[in-house]
């Protein structure tokens, strides 16, 4: 017999502990990383002890100021720029663009069972960078990573971006560099449209509330509990099932994430406001600076035009009905 | 009868018995005057009858046969007349014996036969029909609006199956054992499933992504719950097969102890005979003799070949269905897995970040064919036991053929995983559920191959078995016609002997 749903979450949560076990390690390592970033220059040039770079130096890696990372400024990223660099011209020479993208998730990144074409806000948003970078009708590889694997597959370069309902945070810049925020989410509460259940609040006492492994939506539950008891499952669409069997009582995660599920059950919705705050970029190599500029670049015109922007079509395409009130794309931040 | 013995005249019958008896109560009060107050059985009726005052109270229906016997034991005619009843005693206790415990074990066997090895293949064919059924959905689910109407049947004929061989599982089981358990939690646990197969199915007609949700959900419900409840019910049965072959093949020690306490006991009478008259032959006795040795070296035949020909249905049949009926099994298993990878597209994984359902393919994999991807099967992987264990040509042909067909299957899986990494989900769908060259059609070709050797095993098991049962064919009667036959000549022989005496 091999593990199953209830080993699953066993599983998950022996990873989340293996994770806080390895906290500190991954934080060395990365500590160490941006050390070595620092220092192989210096080391090169027989400079006397190294010192940290002042902010806004360009260097080889796209995001110096990721030691400097704070939750407000995590979402400024490098300024945008149209030039080919080693990146860019690494994708021109292949004549292909590999993006890691999620194929379960509606609305964003989904597979169409019907035409068997994966759809949805993200894959616009790719088909944007991919015209841009190799024009008209470009060649696309689009590879479907599992969430825990989107870090993996850009430092391996198995793929050149992620995009894929990616939260921008200082963790992950000190793995990978963003793109300046395209979408602003935040984790919400969902819950059946009748339900006593108003917000993420103390209506969640005694309720059953669940939510991914290894989420943002578990660590937030277990700072503030609110009485509920909290299911966790391995994936976020597996709390629809849970909570359309009676066996949970409501959903805590991205309400990007949150609206996919209410866009596929009309009798759920989303309650009360974002609690927390979480922008979507797209993820590149730390090493890509050029790409990093290029697509905040896509994005610039991506967002360019108000009401009539591309970025408000694919809004209005496949999120506004169930994520409806947003009037125009995030402001982008920019770090240099 | 009717003529006496002139040649040597028997010993003075009283002379010798007056000796005897007095050395016997002689040495009888020696005991109980030096052994213990408490002394019993003899001892204690010889205290007994010097003591009146206690005997009274002390005196049982025991102690009155022990002093009969003892009055009688005093003279030769009497002496005989118990040695005749013992012996015809103990030639139809050797009959009884025999007669109980060989029909004991031709229960047994036919236990085997007729229910334990059905009701173990039973409980193999509803964890076999539940695997199919998780395997079958999730191949339908990949398909989504194309699904074909063979799936469609194949799903729910595996459905029908389980249902069906679960009610007829339930009427050979007691209310309390453990398989009522199993089989009690498999029926309320199947509507359940089905339930959750028919939202995923709805879901994904309609295009959404919950399907596979409910889909995964499902079969981590088959997987955490359903097969391990038809497994816990495969392994109540087959311990129940083990407890019948146990029964049929255990020595009937009981029934041979007696043939040789019967033998024994006719030997020393005719010993005594000998010594006491030198006549060789006391025709009753020799008959009896000759009935019990004939009974003894039947039982021992008879359940020698019997035992043999179970151990064969056993070697050569019971286990390769086994472990062929566990290949059936990962074999399944491997490919609900690899249907379920697509299914889940990267959506669930393991501790170290793998794919969750791909390891479980290639733990499927591993145990069916041992480690490797070419080649031969590993002698201790399912296929590579079954090959063992398979006797003839015709057993390990299509095992051989399963094998092949595995190694094909592990190649295109291949090719699947490759296309499925570059990201080409349409050419992994293709290979995966496609028609020709996809893995689907080798998986069904496995299917088949370990199919066709279960039915040969099932066959050599069934004519293995039927010919040790017949070997008992036959002993029950005889053995009780012969001991009666046996004790008539015991009390005829020594009858004749005790005609000297009037």
């Amino acid at each position: 017999m091999r593990p199953g749903d209830g080993d699953m979450t066993k599983r998950a949560r022996g990873l989340r502990n293996l994770r806080a076990a390895l906290a500190p390690v991954a934080a060395g390592v990365c500590v160490m990383a941006a050390a070595a970033a620092v220092l192989v220059p210096v080391l090169g040039s027989d400079a006397p002890a190294p010192r940290p770079l002042p902010h806004g130096t360009s260097t080889a890696h796209a995001d110096a100021t990721a030691a400097d990372c704070t939750p407000g400024n995590a979402a400024a990223s490098l300024r945008p720029s149209p030039d080919d660099g080693p990146a860019v011209d690494r994708i021109k020479a292949r004549g292909r663009l590999i993006v890691g993208v999620d194929q379960n998730t509606y609305r964003w990144g989904y597979r169409n069972p019907a035409t068997g074409d994966l759809e949805g806000f993200d894959i616009d948003l790719v088909r944007a960078i991919a015209e841009d970078i190799l024009g008209a009708d470009p060649k696309i590889t689009f590879r479907a990573i599992p969430t825990n694997q989107r870090i993996p597959a850009l430092q391996e370069r198995t793929v050149d971006l992620v995009v894929r309902t990616m939260t921008i945070n200082c963790a992950r810049k000190r793995q990978v560099a963003f793109s300046t925020a395209y979408f602003q989410g935040g984790q919400q509460v969902l819950a059946p449209k009748d339900s006593s259940i108003t917000a993420f609040d103390d209506s969640l006492k005694g309720k059953r509330v669940c939510t991914a492994a290894g989420s943002t939506g578990e660590s937030r539950l277990a700072e503030e509990r609110h009485g509920a008891r909290v299911v966790t499952v391995p994936n976020q669409l597996d709390c629809l099932v849970r909570l359309q069997l009676g066996e949970a009582d409501a959903v805590v995660t991205d309400n990007a994430l949150a609206a996919a599920q209410a866009a596929q059950d009309p009798t759920v919705q989303l309650k009360g406001k974002p609690f927390t705050d979480e922008p979507y970029g797209v993820a590149v190599n730390r090493a890509d600076a050029d790409l990093v500029r290029r697509v905040n670049k896509v994005l610039e015109d991506y967002r360019d035009g108000g009401s009539g922007s591309r970025w408000m079509a694919a809004y209005k395409k496949w999120l506004q009905a169930d994520l409806p009130g947003i009037t125009k794309a995030p402001e982008p931040q920019y770090s240099d | 009868m009717s003529n006496p013995q002139t040649g040597t005249a028997p010993p003075s019958p009283s002379g010798r018995a007056a000796g005897s008896a007095a050395s016997s109560a002689g040495a009888g009060s020696t005991a109980s005057s030096t052994g213990s107050a408490a002394g019993t059985g003899l001892g204690g009726a010889l205290l007994s009858s010097t003591d009146p005052a206690q005997g009274a109270r002390r005196r049982t229906a025991w102690a009155d046969g022990v002093d009969q016997l003892r009055a009688t034991a005093t003279t030769e005619p009497g002496r005989l007349r118990i040695i005749g009843a013992v012996l015809a005693f103990l030639v139809l206790a050797f009959g009884a014996a025999t007669a109980w415990q060989v029909a004991d074990r031709s229960a047994a066997a036919r236990d085997v036969v007729a229910r334990s090895q059905p009701l173990t293949a039973d409980a193999a064919d509803i964890y076999r029909s539940l695997a199919d059924a998780d395997t079958t959905a999730a191949a339908g689910f990949l398909a989504g609006g194309k699904e074909t109407q063979a799936t469609r049947e194949r799903y729910e004929n595996d459905i029908a199956t389980a249902a069906r061989l679960l009610a007829k599982a339930s009427s050979n089981t007691s209310g309390s054992d453990a398989a009522a358990h199993q089989i009690g939690k498999l029926n309320s646990l199947l509507p359940r499933y089905t339930g959750l197969i028919e939202t995923a199915r709805t879901n994904n007609r309609q295009g959404l992504p919950l399907g596979g949700a409910y889909l995964r959900y499902a079969n981590a419900q088959m997987r955490d719950e359903l097969l391990p409840a038809a497994r816990g019910l495969y392994t109540t049965e087959t311990a129940r097969l083990g407890e019948d072959y146990d029964a049929a093949k255990a020595w009937p020690w009981l029934a041979l102890s007696a043939g040789v306490l019967a033998l024994g006991a006719l030997t020393w009478a005719q010993r005594r005979t000998y010594r006491r008259t030198n006549r060789v032959f006391n025709r009753g006795l020799l008959a009896a003799t000759t009935a019990s040795a004939v009974v003894l070296l039947w039982l021992v035949a008879g359940h020698s070949v019997a035992r043999s020909g179970l151990n064969t249905s056993y070697e050569s049949g019971a286990r390769s269905l086994k472990v062929l009926n566990e290949a059936r099994i990962d074999a399944l298993q491997a490919r609900g897995d690899e249907n379920l990878t697509l299914v889940a597209r990267g959506a669930v994984v393991t501790k170290d970040q793998q794919d969750f359902y791909e390891v479980g393919y290639r733990t499927g994999m591993r145990d069916l064919a041992g480690p490797g991807r070419s080649g031969a099967a590993a002698a201790n992987s399912r296929l590579g036991t079954a090959l063992t264990l398979a006797d003839d040509d015709t057993g390990r042909r299509p095992v051989r053929e399963a094998v092949e067909t595995v190694r094909q299957w592990q190649a295109r899986h291949a090719e699947a995983r490759a296309a499925d990494d570059q990201g080409d989900y349409d050419r992994a769908l293709a290979k995966v559920i496609g028609g020709e060259a996809a893995t689907g059609q080798s998986f069904d070709r496995v299917d088949s191959r370990l199919a066709q050797a279960l039915a040969h095993e099932q066959q050599e098991f069934r004519r293995a078995a039927d010919d040790g049962r017949g070997a008992l064919d036959g002993l029950v009667a005889g053995a009780v016609v012969l001991a009666v036959l046996g004790a008539t000549g015991a009390v005829l022989g020594i009858g004749r002997r005790l005609s000297e005496y009037r």
